[in-house]
């Protein structure tokens, strides 16, 4: 666990602490397209069809500010699509979209990114053959260096890259990757490139933070961490927007969860609420979904739901190794 | 066979005005290639660009030198940018089919007849460097066994070789040059961080251009003629082997592997030729020699691809995860 960093005590110090403030983020009831308090994004009718097949078709979405929202749902519901479109990186076929206020359907994606609304992706972009410490510095923004015209002169941006790499250090450490810092980006493990999109992403300051599936492809141990990290951001008082599979940790780090299928959003709401709606359990959790396998307790209480359950085979004659009994017999025999 | 000969002949080709300027080309092409991905197979047309632009504008517009170079680099620059609007949005072998087609595109219009009072058509331009040999500061003798016109050509060859490179050092190890070798990596990935990434592509071109039309003048003042045969495809691909051969995202190996060219040429040459004359070797012309020593270096790039595949002056690790 890491402990958020010293500026965070700055943000409580203000009127709103972000980690605490349970006011509601939906004005009126929780449904599908429901305005927000506080919205930083909003989304109109944005739609964008592959051959005959939409996908995607929102009608209407806001994305709250300074909350973490979790895009959720079954594979080719559109969510990176819908991520592709709000960042630039694709063009709908109809819609417009506003990002603090101000129109940014069209803009170009390198000018989205400036304005504070920064993504990563799905398959992790590092850039191989430079060094971890030169992706993170790629990251910061208003580096006069990078201009050509000053580019020749040192002394010009000399100063900005040690603010730059100060900046990098103190975010390398969190993420646990100080110790590569000198190591070609190519060298890193899956898990430890995802580690470094994301910091990188940091590093330009967003305001809104979009996330490709963090966690695919991190280990457990990993997962924790970069869920403390995920928190930390809204600590600091960015907005992030995550997309992922995990329900585990939807459920532990997410405020909001929207939920898509076909296109189309289905469901919006806090995620104790978002999993009840039969909706969104037929058309993407499944019955079994709030059992956490991973704990002690998860197994027992899925056998006995199992058992309640109809349709399925637990409880039967049919259970063979899966039967209550059959599993106690080989806990035993691990126990000796 | 005289081999105090053959290795003068050797050490003269290190230092040849034809080796600056492929040296020069050879560091555009890093630029382009070595430092942003972009794939250019059309060299060759950039460094005709440079010469025709500087001998034209001579000619017929009767301007003096520094007009004439400003002329050429400024036409380097047009030439880029037209390639570049509607390629480097797209992937990088569009950027190479775009390329090598405007290089022939660009000699096939300088030799049609329509233009000969323009271009010389096929037989190309002469004597338009009078300007720059009037410029020579050495009074005529001998220096380092060469006359004082040689010398100078060699120097300023030679010197603007080391200025452009130490100015490609310097653009590389700044804020600008890590964008471009982003930008090589994974462009979106740079996109996504607020780059302007075609911009940077676009700059990078020019500046990969500019270098290139630089190294057409280098290679035409000494011969004093601009012919459009000297600006085919094959150069491209030479100036490609003296890329490899040093090491692609490096200042020094163009450099380097535009010497290493050459004198292998000049070694296998003047050899080959010295075992013939001498009876040694009976079964081959000395006009297949000539053709010889290109397969010998294609053997020796190929070599060099297994066992050294970064280039003489590469980083073994930028390689390793390729």
């Amino acid at each position: 666990m890491t402990e958020p960093r010293d500026d965070s005590h700055n943000v409580k110090t203000e009127e709103v602490n972000y980690m605490t403030d349970s006011r509601p983020i939906a004005i009126g009831e929780n449904l599908p397209g429901c305005k927000k308090r506080d919205p930083i994004v909003v989304a109109e009718n944005v739609t964008r069809s592959f051959g005959g097949i939409n996908a995607v078709d929102v009608e209407y979405l806001e994305i709250p500010r300074h909350k973490i929202t979790a895009l959720i749902g079954p594979n080719g519901a559109g969510k990176t699509t819908l991520f592709n479109l709000l960042t630039g990186f694709d063009t709908p076929n109809s819609g417009e979209w506003k990002f603090e206020g101000s129109n940014i359907a069209g803009v170009s994606s390198y000018k989205v990114a400036r304005m504070g609304m920064v993504r990563t992706f799905q398959l992790t972009k590092v850039m191989g053959k430079l060094t971890v410490m030169e992706n993170m510095r790629l990251g910061a923004a208003n580096q006069p260096g990078e201009r050509l015209s000053k580019a020749l002169f040192k002394g010009i941006w000399g100063g900005r890259e040690r603010e730059i790499t100060a900046q990098a250090d103190v975010l390398l450490e969190k993420f646990k990757l100080d110790a590569k810092k000198d190591d070609y980006a190519a060298s890193l493990s899956g898990g430890q490139r995802k580690l470094l999109e994301m910091a990188r992403s940091l590093m330009v300051r967003p305001k809104l933070v979009m996330l490709d599936e963090p966690m695919a492809g991190v280990n457990p141990a990993l997962t924790q961490s970069l869920l403390d990290h995920i928190k930390n951001l809204k600590a600091e008082g960015m907005t992030v927007l995550f997309v992922e599979h995990d329900m585990n940790m939807v459920r532990h780090i997410a405020d909001w969860v929207v939920v898509m299928a076909e296109g189309r959003l289905v469901a919006e709401g806090p995620p104790g609420e978002v999993m009840k709606n039969p909706a969104v359990i037929d058309a993407y959790l499944g019955a079994h979904h709030d059992v956490d396998l991973g704990d002690a307790e998860g197994i027992k209480e899925l056998e006995a739901e199992l058992e309640a359950d109809e349709e399925s085979i637990v409880g039967t004659e049919n259970a063979g190794m899966i039967a209550p009994e059959a599993v106690a017999r080989l806990e035993e025999e691990d126990g000796r | 066979m005289d081999f105090g000969f053959i290795f003068s002949s050797a050490a003269g080709e290190l230092i040849s005005p034809t080796t600056a300027a492929y040296a020069l080309a050879a560091l555009g092409l890093a630029v382009h290639f070595g430092y942003s991905g972009l794939l250019n197979f059309g060299q060759a047309g950039f460094m005709a660009v440079g010469a025709y632009g500087f001998a034209i504008s001579t000619l017929t517009f009767k301007v003096p030198f520094f007009v004439g170079l400003l002329i050429a680099i400024i036409c380097s620059v047009a030439f880029a940018f037209i390639l570049g609007i509607p390629t480097l949005r797209l992937r990088a072998d569009y950027l190479a089919i775009v390329t090598i087609a405007s290089a022939e595109i660009l000699r096939y219009i300088v030799t049609t007849n329509q233009l000969t009072g323009l271009t010389g058509s096929a037989n190309g331009l002469a004597a338009f460097e009078g300007d720059f040999f009037v410029m020579n500061p050495f009074p005529p003798g001998t220096y380092l066994g060469m006359n004082n016109r040689d010398f100078f050509i060699r120097v300023v060859g030679w010197g603007l070789v080391v200025v452009c490179c130490i100015l490609v050092w310097l653009l590389m190890r700044s804020p600008w040059g890590r964008v471009l070798k982003g930008i090589r990596e994974d462009e979106n990935a740079v996109r996504s961080l607020g780059k302007n990434v075609y911009s940077y592509k676009m700059q990078a071109l020019m500046i990969g251009g500019v270098l290139g039309a630089l190294s057409g003048m280098i290679f035409t003042l000494p011969r004093g003629a601009v012919q459009p045969s000297n600006y085919g495809t094959e150069l491209t691909f030479f100036l490609w082997t003296c890329l490899l051969l040093g090491g692609m995202a490096t200042v020094l190996g163009p450099v380097i592997g535009a010497m290493i060219f050459w004198v292998v040429l000049s070694l296998t040459q003047s050899i080959l030729y010295g075992l013939i004359e001498s009876g040694a070797v009976t079964w081959l012309t000395t006009v297949q020699a000539g053709q010889l020593r290109y397969i010998l270096v294609g053997v020796a790039l190929m070599l060099l691809m297994i066992f050294r595949p970064q280039g003489v002056f590469g980083n073994k690790k930028e390689l390793a995860f390729a």
